[in-house]
């Protein structure tokens, strides 16, 4: 690892000045800070290390932000939105009474990502934001897309993790587990940019395709931070669930996850539907298609499982990708029972 | 009684719960008369605490990572970027003048009749730099001017086997081929394209005629994938190259043959090299010879005169230090509708990389009572790392195949899989292994395949390990007992984890009346006599009945010097519990350090070593022997499947094992317990990943190298026979491979008892359990 600064911030606005976001810092095209200028955002530094023992980051200044108390603590607004500063960390938001009796999806997310210890590090904020698992972005070896090279290795390579919706010109899939759960709960980002200004913006329009720019996640700028996630209030008639796959119990990431919020009468008909999917595509995905075919109607184990294959509609796997699909349905569809308060009876189309 | 004044004695024989006989050997006059049965003994077969243990979880115990020396440097090493490719030229100029360099080493040879030196993996080492920090020696790396010509490459074991793939080798008789099993060269069996083979042999009786015979017959292709070793220590060593000799610490499973290779490649007198390896955090396989990196680091010591560093990076560590060859097998078994079985065909492809030996297959030839068999071992060479030996190399990749085999032959034949077994198996020890297990295990409970209602499917199924027991001649210690009471044991042999010191401990205070934790261990130190090494399952078999004997002979020592005193015989004396006493009459009695006291010298010592196993040996070759009897071992798992994530859970393990006299329950069934977890681990998650375009590994690090976790962990259980034999002083022979061997197969076979379908390739992950579903599920009409 190459040397570099250590400095604490004390104010906002000493961040907002001249940092530079890890993606950024990354590229190896202009525009990008002159080699070993960059000054990068520190939160728990759990990402940051890994990138900086690869050399692929390699930033002259880390700036500690953990002492910024704008950026901290878990409050429920008089509006009854709840507001969770992005310094939290993973393990408060899976230990909070109020997100876990609210929004269980969340604490769900956030106390099966990673293992015990990365959670007490790792903060809400870095989560979002931590840059993707793709091996070949990870390896300094290969020269990708996504950090400004010319050459995916993805697709001909060994792309079993990777995306099987949106997946043209590169495969990432977003490594966020809570950023499922947030588009479920149509969570809202605050953002502080220089001079101290503060603007929301719904996370749903946080992040970007690869479409649309390769080389970053999200649109935060440089500059930016990363405030808090604002979740707007939720009726105690509305029930999420979580579901997530991955190969070990612990210390991993999911294969694929599915986060559902769900409003239903008294009758069985569901009256609101909100699905996302995580480790599917490059970013947070709405599976809208399952969305529209839960609404409005009284669900059955039959009716519920049609919806979740619809939600995986346009997808375009890859040659060692495919077992996502069977995979992601079968989580929409127990996750959508489970908040729905259904059983399993009869499982999947078989 | 022979020339030798040998004696006849009789020792206990068979398995304890059955009930014991006797069986009479004849052993040599400086051996120790036989001890009883478990049941009869203080500190043998007692489940004593690992002696290193609070030392380890308290950070005290010291690792060759952690060792420091005055003036020490650190070496970094330059390593191939390219899978393969020529050097025309290396040029170590600027980097030998790159500020705090001391040394800079090239580690590639150019072969006298070539015109380029050549790289054939990803990770090869180039060069290394001893410099004053490691920062320093990793900076003047980058200053190192390689001039590479790529070359076309093949990493992908099947693609290797192309007649158009490019070749590893032009020929194996120039080369130095790495061998990744048994000592030995690479050349005498033919070359085509990347295959070498075959090897034959294990092959006897005539195959066309066994399958003519068979009235049943199953065929399938079983593929396994490469294991990393994952030690948590890394390799490392710090050399210190001084006018007197060598002095090493290593972190290694041998320390008497790092040293011996330091003397020989060296040249130095094999009494001015010592290797020191203290604590050392895992090894496996991949720590028992001194290899390039070794050398390395010996050689800027040389060049410095000072003490040299070098210790892997993980990722380093995981691309270069070893690991286990992946396997492609075909297996074709052929039985009568009785059972037994009439030819068992193997053609086993093994990739090792660039070295040689993968022998994926003995296991095949060997377990089962079979007339007709061929077994054709081949190795395919691919621009990958070369591969070692991994707890129970060959036979862990033959058993995920051949214990699936025989299980589809079981269902074909419409019979329980333990009832073949009985019936083809010729090893008593496994059918009492099974017999047990079953009734612990609720093997009745079993129901046909796929049974269980959708999507959560439960499966119980079981497998079986084979593995030479086998010793170590050249394994020796001494005894020292000090005028004060102390005692010592001392030997070359190194503790890897494997508790080897706790049960030397129990030994000689089993011998001698005492507890474990008064014998003092001075162990992992060529200074003293050399012990033997930690792989092969044969560290305790070799080195505990020296122990044993030294013991009695010290004890043989004092009771002289106490006779005189008492005016008694020698053999009239007995020690217990801290007393020497007069064994017609307890109540004359000394203290251990009163007796000590009256020795006429400040110590005494006794040497011994290995003598051959009372019965004889099957085979021996240099330093090795196998004995008669074989380990056995039979595993039994439960699992869960859920049929719409592919996700395999493994609920329970039942393992039923046997390694001779058990002389510490507790480490035989943590040793046990540990090769289980690994096996979990290979069934399902581990897996090196190489590129197929650019040769590197894209997992090198414990993220995406995935390694089974606690929270993965099923319910273990251990059952431990005490299989006497009557073959030396303690009768113990070693569990850690057999602990290994079936755990995946098991897994296997239990996956297919869940969803009624075979997983031909490991590991078993989500992905390819969901395939595998898929394509059953378009079978069907
Ligand atoms: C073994 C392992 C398993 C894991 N498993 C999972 C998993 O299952 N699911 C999952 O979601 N994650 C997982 N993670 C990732 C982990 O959750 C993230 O690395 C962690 O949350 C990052 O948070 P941090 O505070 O350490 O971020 P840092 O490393 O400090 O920062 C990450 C990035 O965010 C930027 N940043 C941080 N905070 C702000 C802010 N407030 N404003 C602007 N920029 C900011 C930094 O500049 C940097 O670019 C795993 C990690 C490991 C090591």
């Amino acid at each position: 690892m190459e040397p570099f600064a250590w400095r604490p911030a004390r104010t906002v606005a000493e961040v907002a000045e001249a940092t530079h976001t890890a993606a950024a810092a990354m590229l190896t095209l202009q525009p990008r800070p002159s080699e070993g200028e960059a000054v990068v955002v520190k939160a728990g530094g759990v990402d940051l290390l890994d990138l900086m023992k690869e050399g692929l980051l390699l930033p002259r200044t880390l700036l500690d932000i953990s002492l910024l108390e704008e950026l901290k603590g878990i409050s429920a607004l008089e509006d009854g939105t709840l507001r969770i500063g992005a310094l939290t960390t993973l393990g408060e938001i899976a230990a909070s009474p109020l997100i876990r009796r609210r929004y269980a999806a969340l604490a769900e997310a956030a106390g099966s990502a990673a293992s015990p210890q990365i959670r007490n590090r790792a903060t809400l904020g870095g989560n979002l934001l931590q840059r993707p698992r793709c091996w070949y972005l990870r390896s300094s070896a290969h020269h990708c897309l996504r950090k400004g090279g010319g050459h995916c290795f993805a697709f001909s390579g060994d792309h079993r993790y990777h995306a099987v919706l949106a997946n043209h010109g590169c495969a990432i899939v977003h490594p966020s587990s809570l950023a499922t759960p947030l588009l479920a709960f149509r969570a809202e980002l605050e953002i502080l940019s220089s001079g101290g200004r503060s603007h929301r913006l719904p996370l749903e329009d946080f992040f970007v395709l690869p479409e649309a720019d390769l080389h970053r996640e999200n649109i935060l700028k440089s500059g930016e931070l990363l405030a808090a996630v604002h979740l707007p209030p939720q009726a105690s008639s509305r029930h999420s669930s979580y579901l997530e796959v991955s190969e070990r119990a612990a210390f991993d990431w999911p294969l694929a996850a599915a986060a559902v919020n769900l409003q239903m009468d008294t009758e069985g008909r569901c009256q609101y539907a909100r699905v996302a999917l995580g480790a599917v595509a490059p970013i947070p995905w709405r599976a809208v298609q399952t969305e529209v075919l839960l609404e409005g109607e009284i669900l059955d184990a039959g009716r519920v499982a049609s919806a979740a294959k619809a939600g995986l509609q346009g997808a375009t796997p890859l040659p060692h990708n495919t077992y996502k699909l069977p995979l992601a349905v079968a989580l929409i569809r127990r996750a959508v029972l489970a908040a729905a308060q259904l059983a399993d009876e009869e499982g999947g189309a078989h | 009684m022979n020339d030798r004044d040998g004696r006849h004695t009789k020792f206990p024989h068979g398995l304890a719960h059955l009930g014991l006989d006797e069986v009479e050997r004849e052993i040599a006059p400086d051996e120790p008369p036989p001890w009883g049965p478990n049941a009869e003994l203080t500190q043998i077969g007692k489940s004593v605490p690992r002696w290193d243990a609070a030392a380890k979880v308290t950070g005290k115990a010291r690792y060759t990572v952690d060792v420091e020396l005055e003036g020490m440097l650190h070496a970094a090493v330059l390593r191939s970027p390219w899978p393969h490719a020529e050097v025309l030229d290396l040029d170590l100029g600027a980097a030998a003048t790159a500020p705090g360099v001391r040394a800079v080493l090239a580690l590639l040879d150019r072969p006298a009749d070539k015109e380029a030196a050549e790289l054939r993996y990803v990770g090869q080492p180039i060069a290394a730099v001893a410099a004053d920090s490691l920062a320093l020696a990793e900076e003047a790396l980058r200053l190192i001017r390689v001039e590479y010509v790529p070359q076309a490459f093949v990493v992908d074991l099947e693609e290797a086997m192309g007649t158009h793939a490019p070749a590893v080798y032009a020929s194996l008789a120039h080369e130095e081929i790495p061998s990744a099993g048994l000592p030995g060269r690479a050349s005498g069996i033919p070359l085509r394209g990347n295959v070498r083979g075959a090897d034959t042999q294990g092959s006897r009786g005539n195959i066309r005629e066994g399958f003519a015979a068979a009235e049943v017959i199953v065929d399938r292709t079983y593929r396994t994938q490469v294991q990393t070793h994952s030690c948590m220590e890394p390799h490392a060593i710090v050399a210190s190259w001084h006018e007197d000799g060598l002095e090493v610490w290593m972190s290694t499973q041998f320390t008497a043959g790092v040293r011996a290779q330091l003397a020989h490649e060296f040249q130095l007198p094999l009494a001015r090299v010592s290797v020191r390896a203290q604590a050392v955090g895992g090894a496996f396989g991949s720590k028992s010879q001194l290899r390039l990196y070794g050398r390395a680091a010996v050689t800027l010591s040389r060049m410095t005169g000072k003490p040299v560093r070098l210790v892997h990076r993980r990722d380093e560590e995981q691309m270069d230090t070893g690991n286990r060859p992946s396997s492609k097998q075909n297996l074709r078994i052929g039985a009568r509708r009785d059972g037994s079985l009439t030819a068992i065909s193997l053609h086993a492809y093994g990739s090792a990389g660039i070295a040689f030996g993968a022998w994926a297959g003995n296991i095949a030839s060997a377990m089962y009572s079979c007339p007709n068999v061929e077994s054709l071992q081949y190795d395919v060479f691919t621009h990958a790392s070369p591969g070692c030996p991994m707890r129970g190399p060959g036979n862990t990749q033959g058993a995920f195949a051949l214990e699936q085999a025989v299980d589809e032959l079981a269902e074909n034949l419409a019979m329980d899989p333990l009832i073949l077994r009985d019936r083809i198996d010729p090893s008593v020890v496994r059918r009492e292994e099974r017999r047990l297990g079953a009734a612990r295990f609720g093997w009745s409970r079993r129901h046909l395949p796929g049974a269980d209602a959708y999507p959560v499917k439960r499966g119980m199924g079981m497998a079986q390990s084979l593995w030479p027991a086998n010793v170590q001649l050249n394994a020796a210690c001494e005894l020292q007992l000090w005028r004060d009471g102390r005692v010592e044991i001392l030997s070359s042999v190194q503790d890897i984890g494997t508790g080897v010191g706790t049960v030397l401990r129990q030994v000689v205070a089993e011998e001698l009346g005492l507890e474990p934790q008064q014998i003092q261990l001075r162990i992992g130190d060529t200074e003293f006599p050399s012990g033997p090494p930690s792989y092969g399952s044969r560290t305790t078999a070799s080195i505990t009945p020296p122990a044993r004997s030294a013991a009695w002979q010290i004890k043989q020592a004092l009771f002289r010097s106490l006779a005189d005193r008492w005016q008694v015989e020698p053999e009239a004396l007995a020690a217990h519990n801290g007393w020497i006493y007069l064994a017609q009459d307890h109540e004359r009695r000394i203290s251990w350090p009163d007796a000590a006291a009256t020795l006429r010298t400040d110590r005494i010592s006794a040497f011994a070593s290995r003598s051959d196993d009372y019965a004889g040996f099957r085979s021996r070759s240099g330093d090795a022997a196998i004995a008669l009897n074989d380990l056995g071992g039979v595993q039994f798992a439960e699992v869960e499947v859920d049929t719409e994530t592919g996700v395999i859970r493994v609920v329970r393990v039942l393992a039923v094992h046997d390694c001779g006299r058990p002389l510490n329950p507790l480490q035989i069934e943590s040793q046990i317990q540990g090769g289980i977890l690994m096996g979990i681990s290979y069934a399902l998650l581990e897996e090196r990943i190489l590129d197929r375009h650019t040769g590197w590994m894209l997992n090198p690090n414990f993220v995406d190298y995935k390694l089974l976790g606690a929270a993965d962990t099923p319910q273990l259980e251990v059952i431990l026979l005490e299989n006497y034999q009557g073959l030396s002083a303690t009768d113990a022979y070693g569990v850690a491979e057999p602990a290994n061997i079936a755990t995946a197969a098991a897994v296997a076979n239990a996956v297919y008892n869940a969803i009624g379908m075979r997983m031909e390739t490991l590991p078993m992950t989500p992905a390819k359990v969901l395939d595998v579903l898929a394509q059953s599920s378009r079978r069907r009409p």
